[in-house]
């Protein structure tokens, strides 16, 4: 499971960086919106992936026992999603304009203030 | 919970809540900005009291003790921050009574300014690592949509690099923060530094400092990751751009001697060279992107990452002078860039052009004014007895201490070519006279602020001993950071 999860953040991180560098816009927040999926799906398994141990008390104990599943990288991630989801509205919105005052979905073509 | 803690935070809160209350009236909203802004500074100097009586201030959210709940904590340097930030708010919004046009003034930019300034203090104040990036998103939310208010063409363009570059290095911030947690199930800074140094896995480590470096460098700006800055920060009103230009690229900073001082403190040799090769660069290409430019906003975002270079000097060189020379530095800094920029504006304003070229005449017309820019860029340039000099004379000699004389010769000549581009900016927008002949009109109200900043930076200059003792009880408490390890995780309130 462990590969697994790497191979996909692996593919996410590349594919995000391929689409952050290309020169379309839309390609551009794509691009974004997946390098930060990868850095959930990285928070989430480096906290150990772990099946059947919910991080519940036993009722013959009083402390959580040593191997369970960590609940708070979820709660980072939960955070973290409704964070990326606000951005990304944001961003959506952002580009409509930047169309809409430049007539053009090409980065290349907005130099203007570059120095 | 502490009240004096939570003020800063709450205060801008309140203030952006009841001007959206006043969202139809625009004259409410400004004095409600002015108020809130005020309040804001006369929390942050309370907390400063109290923090510069105890040595630490240390709150728990929902009475939850460390490293479980979210920790506010201010050491020297965080409640220094704060009331930078409250100076800064402040001026900017006194300014922007005379600045800002209606239609930004109706779409929000007086509530966005005030929850700017929230997050800045949350991120000045805050404990927990998480809880830094949380306050990172706030900040930048705000400073998004007030970088594209108003629409124009060229606002627009800046726009999408900051935000596209500010995104990378969130994302970048947030695996750096996944990674950590998994090597050290804490989110706490006091329980992290703690449990790594019972750690030893050196290699881990310094990827972990490096990518908390590259997250925390594209947003302070340093070399090479400082592009966006000087693409976007000329585009904005100059009230948003000075705000920016005193405070954001401040709080990258922060956060880097945050988690350079605190985090990371064994084990992370590499990073110390890293910083020392990029201190030089950051210097050295800022100062010489900025002699190329003829327009005075993106002169002075030029000199923004140049002076940034400075501020790594000490976190590179990790000596008690160097430090103290950092902070000097940033309180320094804070109040000269934000001046030059409100300078900027109402040079603009007098004789219609942000352009070199096509401005001039100011001295002669408006001599007060030409002295109030003069104080702030001689001051940036390092001329003595001005707040620049004493920084600048600090980190060299902090240099020279730990022998790296290559950092000390860069160091120097960056002065010059500062000196070089203030020089230009006076003979061409103030003894020139002006192009088409024009008379540059009176300013009016912006003059308050750039006098009141002004004043500020004379006082720190002439007032130099009790700001540098400042600067070294707090360069002393980072390099010590067992207090504040054990003022987080002992406080029971």
């Amino acid at each position: 499971m462990n590969t697994l999860m790497a191979l996909l953040i692996g593919i996410l991180y590349a594919s995000g960086m391929y689409m952050v560098l290309r020169r379309s816009m839309v390609k551009l927040i794509i691009g974004l919106a997946l390098l930060s999926h990868a850095a959930n799906l990285l928070i989430f398994t480096m906290a150990t992936l772990r099946r059947d141990r919910p991080p519940l008390i036993d009722e013959s104990e009083t402390a959580l026992a040593a191997p369970y599943a960590d609940p708070v990288p979820q709660a980072l991630i939960l955070t973290a999603i409704v964070i990326g989801f606000a951005v990304s509205a944001f961003a959506a919105i952002m580009i409509h304009r930047v169309y809409q005052t430049t007539g053009t979905d090409d980065l290349d073509q907005l130099h203007t203030t570059d120095s | 919970m502490n009240l004096l803690l939570v003020a800063p935070i709450l205060v801008p809160l309140l203030t952006a809540a009841l001007c959206l209350l006043a969202w139809k009236s625009v004259r409410v909203q400004r004095w409600l900005g002015v108020a809130g802004s005020a309040a804001l500074l006369a929390s942050a100097l309370a907390l400063f009291a109290e923090v510069d009586g105890r040595g630490m201030a240390v709150s728990h959210a929902g009475e939850w003790a460390a490293p479980f709940g979210i920790t506010l904590a201010a050491d020297l340097l965080g409640a220094l921050m704060v009331v930078l930030g409250g100076i800064v708010g402040l001026m900017v919004a006194v300014y922007s009574l005379g600045s800002i046009d209606e239609g930004r003034e109706r779409f929000g930019f007086h509530p966005l300014v005030q929850i700017l300034l929230m997050g800045v203090c949350g991120a000045f104040l805050t404990g927990d690592l998480f809880n830094l990036y949380v306050w990172f998103e706030v900040l930048l939310m705000a400073s998004f949509v007030l970088t594209a208010l108003g629409g124009e063409r060229a606002q627009m363009e800046g726009a999408i690099k900051y935000v596209t570059l500010n995104l990378v290095s969130s994302a970048i911030f947030l695996a750096a923060l996944g990674l950590l947690y998994g090597l050290t199930h804490s989110l706490n800074m006091a329980d992290v530094s703690l449990r790594l140094a019972r750690l030893n896995y050196p290699a881990l480590e310094n990827l972990l400092a490096v990518l908390f470096f590259i997250a925390f460098g594209i947003k302070a700006a340093v070399f090479p990751l400082f592009f966006w800055l000087p693409a976007s920060y000329h585009t904005m009103p100059v009230a948003v751009s000075a705000l920016f230009a005193g405070l954001l690229t401040k709080v990258g900073v922060y956060a880097l001697i945050r988690v350079f001082t605190l985090v990371f403190r064994d084990d992370v040799e590499f990073i110390k060279e890293l910083m020392l090769v990029v201190a030089c660069l950051t210097m050295a290409v800022g100062v010489l992107g900025a002699v190329a430019q003829m327009e005075m906003r993106r002169i002075l975002s030029f000199h923004i990452v140049s002076q940034i270079g400075y501020m790594i000097i000490g976190l590179a060189l990790m000596t008690p002078l160097a430090l103290a020379g950092t902070v000097f530095y940033l309180a320094h800094h804070i109040i000269v860039k934000t001046n030059l920029f409100l300078v900027s504006g109402a040079v603009a304003r007098a004789t219609g052009s942000f352009e070199l070229k096509k401005s001039g005449g100011l001295y002669a017309a408006q001599p007060g004014l030409a002295l109030l820019f003069l104080i702030p860029a001689l001051s940036l340039a390092g001329i003595p007895p001005l707040s620049g000099f004493w920084g600048k004379y600090i980190l060299v000699k902090a240099g020279l201490e730990s022998g790296q004389v290559v950092l000390v010769v860069v160091a120097l000549a960056v002065s010059v070519f500062t000196m070089i581009s203030m020089m230009k900016i006076w003979s061409e927008a103030f003894w020139k006279p002006h192009p088409l002949g024009l008379t540059p009109a009176p300013v009016g109200l912006l003059n308050g602020p750039i006098a009141a900043m002004a004043a500020m930076t004379l006082a720190i200059g002439f007032g130099v001993e009790p700001v540098m003792q400042l600067a070294e009880r707090s360069a002393q408490q980072l390099l010590e950071p067992q207090t504040y390890i054990q003022a987080v995780l002992e406080a029971r309130r």
